[in-house]
């Protein structure tokens, strides 16, 4: 394989994007080197419920960019099934305008069991595309129950995709995914309860910012991220109608250069990076538990538990002990 | 071993589908990640996807006949990216008479109407080569 890499020599870059997503020790160096030189790519995260409209706001998105000569990367990640390990990724169906475009590299991923919404190579495989000079990396995670917010660690700004119709104003006020957004976009604005859909989730993120408001010094306007200074913005969407788009790029320009400017910049960057290095050091420690499980006690423990005559609990404390006696003398 | 990637899509201008979700399905619950790329795809399209995802496989879905013009093309496009050891197979509507020529231009295989799924499943799982290469190398 070349040593360099480029957008515009896409099939390297797609053999290199294949080894680090199996892991190819001479892959995983690279990204390793490549990671130390910043790239000034914006990446930018888009998740949803599943039908929110991701990867038709991509399409749409990417096809505005391209106006403007800008090299585009797509990484779309879709769930693996935990019974077969198979998967369909269907993200290009949407996708289908920007083809044959040479600046537009759409890669589609499994999550292979992992938790939070991506896969476990996202991150690698976003340095190479930051490497291989892209202006606009977007990362679309799969459909996103409410807990998936991995895509928090690793985007520099992430765009929370909402459809009408979906939920109450208690939905939209529940922890999860809402509280990742820098950007929240109200998709499918030609359905009749757009509008509303939009009112209510300005209404709930105000709703927010106030509370922040009384621990701060005084109380602030509506939808004003005191603790921060970043006003989420709500934006009315349609993504198959191309409308929105041109104000959604703007707050697109306007987040990341508020992150430039501001001190909040390098404190996701430090969060990011510390949220990164807790979810490796798990996922070394899971490899350590998979090599050096006992197999044997693991199948009793089993028996026990779906008896009900021990609790998952001790067998996992007892597994855990066995795993920790394996690899202490290393 | 990683599991293969293979991409289903449907050159040409037919509207139908189910053949190719069929498969794109079975290949799921075999333990493949498809890559579904829709209808009506160019064969430079298909080559393309076929590229940027790094496939192992490409299978075609062709009911509308035109299936001697647009196969070979496919392979063609694949070759003309460098892409010519992407084993190609091909399912729908395609009378016996035409497959020896479309085994002459490329296409590794030719499954008709009929064919139980894992006959499918074990070609591809036996006539993927980039894989085992893949995993030799690194």
């Amino acid at each position: 394989m070349s040593e360099t890499l480029s957008w515009r020599a896409p099939r390297e870059l797609a053999r290199w994007l294949s080894a680090i997503e199996r892991g190819d020790a001479k892959a995983l160096a690279k990204v390793r080197a490549l990671y130390r030189t910043p790239s000034p790519a914006h990446v930018i995260g888009i998740t949803g419920v599943p039908g929110s409209g991701k990867s038709t706001l991509i399409a749409t998105l990417a096809r505005a960019l391209r106006e403007a000569q800008h090299p585009v990367a797509v990484l779309s990640v879709d769930p693996s099934s935990p019974f077969t390990r198979g998967a369909i990724l269907g993200d290009r169906i949407r996708m289908r305008d920007l083809a044959g475009d040479p600046g537009v590299f759409i890669r589609s991923l499994a999550s292979r069991g992992a938790p939070g919404g991506l896969a476990a190579a996202t991150a690698d495989m976003v340095t190479a595309l930051e490497a291989a000079g892209f202006d606009y990396v977007f990362v679309e995670t799969v459909g996103a129950g409410q807990d998936d917010v991995a895509i928090a660690r690793l985007a520099e700004t992430v765009v929370v995709v909402e459809a009408p119709g979906l939920g109450d104003d208690v939905q939209a006020i529940k922890a999860g995914l809402i509280e990742i957004a820098d950007i929240l976009v109200v998709n499918k604005a030609d359905l009749p309860e757009a509008q509303r859909t939009a009112q209510m989730l300005a209404a709930a993120l105000a709703l927010g910012f106030e509370t922040v408001g009384h621990h701060g010094a005084a109380a602030m306007p509506a939808a004003q991220d005191v603790q921060h200074g970043w006003r989420v913005p709500v934006l009315l969407v349609s993504a198959t109608k191309g409308e929105g788009i041109t104000a959604l790029i703007e707050a697109l320009r306007q987040h990341r250069a508020w992150l430039h400017t501001s001190n909040e910049g390098l404190r996701r960057k430090r969060r990011q990076a510390e949220a990164e290095i807790y979810a490796r050091l798990y996922a070394q420690l899971a490899r350590y538990v998979q090599m050096h499980l006992d197999q044997a006690a693991l199948q009793r423990w089993v028996e026990a538990c779906a008896m009900r005559t021990a609790h998952p609990e001790e067998a996992a404390e007892a597994l855990l002990a066995h795993v920790l006696q394996a690899i202490k003398p290393c | 071993m990683r599991p293969l990637r293979i991409l289903i899509a449907k050159p040409g201008l037919d509207g139908h589908d189910r053949g190719a979700k069929i498969i794109a399905r079975a290949l799921r619950d075999a333990g493949m990640e498809v890559i579904y790329t829709g209808l009506r795809q160019t064969p430079e399209m298909i080559a393309e996807a076929a590229l940027q995802e790094d496939v192992d496989a490409v299978g075609l879905s062709i009911l509308s006949g035109a299936h001697n013009t647009l196969l070979p093309r496919v392979v063609e496009a694949l070759r003309a990216r460098g892409l010519g050891d992407i084993p190609v197979f091909a399912g729908g509507i395609i009378p016996e008479e035409d497959i020896p020529f479309l085994k002459a231009h490329g296409i590794t295989e030719v499954f008709g109407p009929g064919t139980p799924l894992e006959t499918i499943v074990r070609f591809i799982e036996t006539h993927t080569p980039r894989r085992a290469h893949a995993e030799s190398s690194s």
